[in-house]
């Protein structure tokens, strides 16, 4: 199994889910696909997201890797998940910064895993960021347009 | 035009309050300039070569008096008493303090404005038809399709990190004022043969190093999945678009390189799973837009009649003013090109003026024209000679548009950290040139498009004449191109051969010119004539 | 001569690395030989300038004139507005960027 090199579900900085950390590390999409028995699976700026779908049933765990904070591909991977049904945890790692967390939020992310550790107090105010939504996305806010016509 | 509700006002708000954060985590030092550099983009906010640079939002290019007062109001307080009128119907101010600029947007927000998404790799302020809503020629106003996506592109959370900037131009007429198939998107709203609007998309246009004109993708898109089909162009883009190489990273070079019929397939395969996920706004909301965009109380019965007998007046009538669809009325347009001025630049006393004047003259309208200039839509034929009379007082009266004065030019080297060379020098050499010796009155329709760097924003590839200006050995030069259009008839300018100094290429476009009056037939434009005899005859009297 | 320029963090002014601080005036600029980049890594982390970066320079009986036309520019202002450049009261300045 080709393990990465993931520290484990301690250096999960913010969680907002309740059932158990999974308890081992997330394998490649490539390993995933190959033997298809894992329950956690990191996908990468280029791997596509649609590869996984026929097995997310049995994922608990998807870490989508952000290696530099510009690449935007993770949050079309995090929705298209989400789109799809999957509910189990879906984790961004990498260049996670403060200014991206509510986006994340958004695109159905429930669990973050910095490189660096981010600042408690700012994190917090970055999370509450918007109090209204423009778009139906991956979370369950009611868009400002539904609003209009509730 | 669009009004905030307190859904609206509420996220500019929230936008100056994480912005204002973000400016202090970057003064305390909790963030680099690398990972700040893209959050002050999003918000306008450029480093230039004197200090920086603020791109305020003018949404399609709309916006009212209480709103331009403001402008002017903030070229005071924190600029130096002007801003610069962009090719995107932005205005941009030069000389902005980052520790001023949460004040700033705040005090925008305060008349629904803001800077948001006017940079960085996200979709852009969107562009319209600058005579939306008074074009006698359009099917519908385009503005509400534009506002909806504007709604549905800001903040948008998939959206915020694509691999190059996103620029959408919406249009509803045959006739296209906004360059729409020069940009990523270009929407045309069009009347299909069962008499239902709906919305055609051309997709991977663009200006910059490769300059490409988008071809259709989709003919008819429904206007009750309008959100939907934009939704699966972007995230086909931001899943496969380039991103090893920044130049290569525009939706252009992706079209380009699948092939238009393979994007549209992957598309429609995106669109069909899209339209599963409930993310469409009901055409209620499209409407409710759309009232905000109802006619001004026209008066019915208004004299149709101009009264022409001060020749100064009949030739600013003639080329700065627009038809009209309600009889009696004009739209008319503010050269921002005096002889031997500033493209697009404008004093805060200027727009103080022109805000005055659309309040009293224009149903409290004004929009910004991808040519740097600014129009009033709604003149009533009635008041024209007195408005007229007003501009011209102040140095606002020029009779030039789509004339060889009418002149688009970047920021150029002056300004602009990016730029090879000094675009307004030479624009405002051939803007004199041409008033001095007369020929100027005698062209006719000449657009003439000015670019500082390969980036393309003086849009030369799209000049009938156009300029792009070259580093060589560390002298500016200037390469000469003839033969683009961004109209209806989208055309790529050629370049004609070896690039000229800076008195060289005022002469060259003078020589081009000439061979123009030289050579065009009866009712020809430059643009005809060139299409007509080719490049051969310029190059001859060019470089002969 | 080699110079350090970049803008202040602030307010965005055009500055120049005189050995011990920042001027607005190019003429203030100093020769930093080889020490350049370490000046300006070392500046811009403690957020004194922003985006610095070395340049050559000629030092002449008028001052310092970098050797790249847009350098002159940035320590004058823009060539067009003669207002609100450094020297406003001197058109001849214009000559001396281009």
């Amino acid at each position: 199994m080709a393990d990465l090199a993931t520290p484990g579900p301690d250096a999960v900085q913010f969680r907002f889910r309740d059932d158990e950390p999974v308890d081992h590390a997330a394998v490649t999409v490539d390993a995933f696909l190959d033997q298809s028995n894992a329950s956690a699976v990191r996908i990468e700026p280029g791997d596509d997201a649609r590869a996984i779908l026929p097995h997310i049933e049995q994922l608990r765990l998807v870490e989508v890797n952000f290696p530099g904070f510009m690449d935007g591909r993770g949050y079309s991977s995090a929705r298209i998940l989400r789109e799809a049904g999957y509910t189990g945890e879906l984790r961004a790692v990498g260049d996670v910064l403060i200014d991206q967390l509510a986006i994340m939020r958004r695109c159905g992310f429930d669990s973050f895993q910095p490189d660096r550790a981010l600042d408690e107090g700012d994190a917090q105010r970055a999370f509450t960021t918007w109090p209204e939504v423009y778009q139906a996305a991956a979370d369950d806010r009611a868009p400002i347009w539904a609003k209009r016509h509730g | 035009m669009y009004q905030y509700d307190k859904y609206d006002q509420a996220m500019v708000d929230a936008r100056v309050a994480e912005y204002r954060d973000q400016v202090r985590r970057r003064l305390e030092g909790k963030l680099t300039e690398d990972q700040f550099k893209p959050l002050r983009l999003q918000n306008g906010l450029y480093l230039q070569l004197h200090a920086y640079m603020l791109r305020v939002a003018v949404p399609y290019g709309t916006l009212n008096a209480r709103q331009m007062h403001k402008l002017a109001d903030i070229a005071d307080k924190y600029d130096r008493g002007y801003g610069h009128f962009t090719t995107r119907q932005n205005i941009q101010y030069n000389w902005i303090k980052l520790e001023e600029t949460p004040d700033l947007l705040a005090e925008l927000a305060s008349v629904e404005m803001h800077a948001i998404q006017t940079s960085g790799n996200c979709i852009r302020n969107i562009s319209s038809d600058h005579y939306a809503g008074a074009a006698a020629d359009e099917l519908v106003d385009p503005r509400p399709y534009a506002e909806l996506l504007r709604q549905w592109s800001s903040f948008h959370p998939e959206f915020l990190h694509l691999p190059r900037k996103f620029k959408i131009a919406v249009i509803a007429s045959e006739t296209d004022r906004a360059a729409m198939r020069l940009h990523d998107i270009g929407i045309r709203i069009v009347r299909n043969d069962a008499g239902e609007v709906g919305a055609a998309f051309y997709v991977g246009g663009g200006m910059g190093r490769t300059p490409m004109i988008a071809p259709c993708i989709r003919e008819f898109v429904p206007l009750d999945q309008l959100v939907t089909y934009s939704e699966a162009c972007l995230r086909v883009y931001n899943r496969h678009g380039r991103r090893d190489n920044k130049y290569k990273a525009r939706i252009k070079i992706l079209v380009h390189e699948l092939g238009a019929e393979e994007y549209a397939r992957q598309v429609e395969e995106e669109f069909a799973h899209l339209l599963t996920q409930g993310i469409e706004p009901p055409l209620a909301e499209l409407e409710r837009i759309g009232a905000y965009f109802a006619d001004p109380p026209f008066e019915t019965g208004a004299s149709d009649t101009l009264d022409l007998s001060d020749p100064d007046f009949a030739l600013w009538v003639e080329r700065n003013c627009h038809a009209h669809k309600q009889p009696g009325y004009i739209s008319a347009t503010i050269s921002l090109k005096p002889v031997g001025g500033i493209p697009g630049d404008a004093s805060a006393e200027q727009m103080h003026l022109m805000a005055q004047i659309a309040e009293l003259y224009s149903f409290d309208e004004m929009r910004v024209t991808h040519a740097q200039n600014i129009v009033l839509p709604h003149i009533r034929k009635a008041d024209l000679y007195a408005v007229w009379q007003q501009l011209d007082e102040a140095g606002l009266g020029t009779a030039n548009l789509d004339g060889i004065g009418d002149i688009i030019a970047c920021p150029g080297l002056d300004y602009c950290s990016l730029a090879n060379a000094r675009s307004i020098p030479v624009a405002q050499k051939i803007s004199e040139r041409f008033a001095a010796n007369g020929k100027g009155d005698t062209l006719g329709e000449l657009k003439l498009k000015i670019s500082g760097c390969i980036n393309a924003c003086g849009h030369h590839h799209a000049g009938h004449i156009g300029i792009l200006g070259v580093d060589r050995k560390g002298t500016e030069n200037y390469q000469l191109l003839l033969g683009g259009s961004e109209a209806a008839d989208t055309s790529l300018g050629k370049i004609t051969g070896p690039g000229f100094d800076e008195d060289g290429i005022v002469n060259a476009v003078e020589t081009a010119a000439d061979v123009y009056l030289r050579e065009r037939q009866e009712g020809e434009r430059f643009l005809d004539t060139y299409r007509r005899i080719g490049m051969e005859p310029f190059k001859e009297a060019l470089y002969g | 001569m080699k110079i350090v320029t970049g803008n202040d963090l602030k307010t965005g002014a055009v500055t120049w690395w005189t050995g011990v601080d920042w001027s607005l005036y190019v003429d203030d600029a100093v020769d930093v030989a080889e020490q350049g980049e370490a000046i300006a890594a070392r500046e811009e982390a403690a957020r004194r300038v922003n985006a610095p970066y070395v340049i050559e320079a000629d030092k002449t009986a008028d001052g310092v004139r970098p050797a790249h036309i847009k350098d002159r520019i940035r320590a004058l202002g823009p060539t067009v507005r003669m207002d609100l450049t450094l020297k406003p009261a001197d058109p001849e300045s214009r000559d001396w960027v281009i």
